[in-house]
């Protein structure tokens, strides 16, 4: 037996596992793929007193689209569902075309949407780019629930706004405005690998071709999900060109970033790889609404 | 609610077979299947979900049984790599890691196997770059990959070349039995 004791619980209703919550949260682990929590309890490193298996709620398996394109997904869509889904595809073209980037397939099988943001890894791929398309999360609790942004839901390394009792059940993806492109890059050793670093794009054009909106979001340089604000707000009102794009990402690179030393690379390699990437994915974002601008 | 060691009775559909057990919550489901029913031909390397040796087929999808809970195979039905070939009558899939060298040591090969076999399900004449990325979630320290992705090739073409006849054989039988 790899992992240590605990007391399980499956329940097969979301009210039943709020309760349960409500009642354990502080000793209790929801488990929704498992991809992350089962290998920290086979080392031991977590050892969890209850675990609460989030996999019989069928509630929290949906995903729609709004008449105006607003995606709704249930928490726990696998990741493999994410990548296959044409409502995704067509309202989210980021998150498809970043799902083959997320893990192997073995693991998007099985690994969960909502699990990925919950457990708010920074070198993840999901929650960068939810917050790169501004989504919301409802976090619920018995008899309430409250919509946090999920820039704001991250608030440090494996730490989020949620409060042990509350359960991330919901996703809301906002509708792309019009002439707006997107983009998604990262370097990893091995394809399905954690990426030594990554970064998405999003921008928005207006009838004129000047940038009315960016954004630009890097994973595993940061505690969390690293948005660079200063590096967008330089793009807001101009005609972009290649010149600006090199700027603004060597801008981000340097100043809104925070990469430390790790096994596989150094900071200083990490800011290089920032600077290249985003520099990429602002090129092909734009390039892209420029096109649906033409068309 | 159930306490911390009580166990708990689990139904599963292995290889066909409906089995019942008495786990406790914190038994892995690759140890379920190696050392409760003594399927030992999933492998277990890393137990933390990097390795992919351990990979079986839940659900029609291939997955990672070290990252498993055997509770949570209750009302589900799993494939193994027992449920291929036979040592005298391999799977084409076996057959082709054979004839291509697609193994050494052997320890990696039930986790490509059930890798593979829903892969070229779904995707029966994958590229060289397709056959690479879909195996990337398995490590194999003996051959360097390329006869692994050799045989994966050869595999795709032994299968593609086998299903039509397949389905004329069944579609013949049909026309007997309606006869």
């Amino acid at each position: 037996m790899k992992p240590a004791p605990f007391e399980y619980v499956a329940p097969t209703t979301l009210e039943e596992a709020l309760a349960t919550m409500g009642a354990h949260g502080f000793g209790a682990k929801l488990l929704a793929g498992g991809q992350s929590l089962i290998p920290v309890m086979n080392f031991r490193l977590a050892q969890p007193a209850m675990l609460v298996d989030l996999n019989g709620v069928t509630e929290l398996g949906g995903l729609s689209a709004g008449e105006d394109g607003t995606l709704r997904v249930g928490a726990m869509v696998r990741q493999s569902a994410l990548e296959q889904s044409a409502e995704i595809a067509r309202h989210a073209p980021l998150v498809h075309e970043t799902m083959p980037f997320v893990a192997h397939s073995q693991i998007r099988n099985r690994g969960t949407l909502g699990g990925s943001l919950a457990h708010a890894d920074p070198a993840a791929e999901l929650p960068a780019i939810m917050v790169a398309l501004e989504a919301r999360f409802c976090l619920r609790r018995q008899g309430g629930e409250r919509w946090v942004n999920a820039e704001a839901f991250y608030q440090s390394l494996f730490t989020t706004a949620l409060e042990p009792e509350e359960i991330l059940v919901e996703v809301e993806v906002p509708p792309l405005p019009a002439h707006t492109g997107h983009a998604f890059f990262e370097l990893a050793r091995r394809h399905g690998d954690y990426a030594q670093a990554g970064v998405a794009a999003v921008v928005t054009l207006d009838g004129s071709g000047r940038c009315r909106r960016a954004r630009l979001v890097y994973l595993n340089v940061g505690e969390t999900p690293m948005v660079a604000e200063k590096a967008a707000a330089a793009l807001v009102g101009e005609k972009i060109s290649d010149s600006l794009i090199g700027a603004v990402a060597e801008l981000a690179s340097r100043q809104e970033i925070d990469p430390t030393d790790d096994i596989h690379a150094t900071a200083r390699y990490k800011r290089h790889l920032a600077n290249v990437l985003g520099r990429r994915a602002l090129g092909r974002a734009h390039a892209r609404a420029r096109a649906s601008l033409e068309a | 609610m159930i306490g911390k060691m009580d166990k708990r009775t689990i139904r599963v559909s292995v290889n066909g077979s409906d089995v019942a057990y008495d786990v406790e919550p914190r038994l892995l489901l690759s140890d379920f299947l190696r050392h409760e029913l003594g399927l030992t031909g999933t492998h277990v390397g890393c137990e933390h979900g990097v390795c992919g040796a351990c990979t079986i087929i839940f659900d029609g999808a291939a997955v990672r049984s070290c990252l498993m809970l055997a509770v949570q195979a209750h009302g589900h039905s799993i494939q193994t790599v027992e449920s291929l070939g036979s040592p005298d009558n391999l799977h084409p899939l076996q057959e082709a890691f054979r004839e291509a060298h697609g193994l050494q040591c052997g320890f990696c090969t039930p986790g490509f196997l059930m890798t593979l076999l829903p892969y070229l399900e779904q995707n029966p004449a994958p590229s060289e770059e397709e056959i690479r990325v879909a195996i990337s979630g398995n490590l194999c320290r003996c051959t360097g990959y390329q006869h692994i992705v050799d045989a994966v090739k050869l595999a795709a073409d032994n299968l593609s070349a086998t299903r039509p006849a397949e389905e004329k054989t069944r579609g013949e039988r049909e026309s007997v039995t309606e006869g």
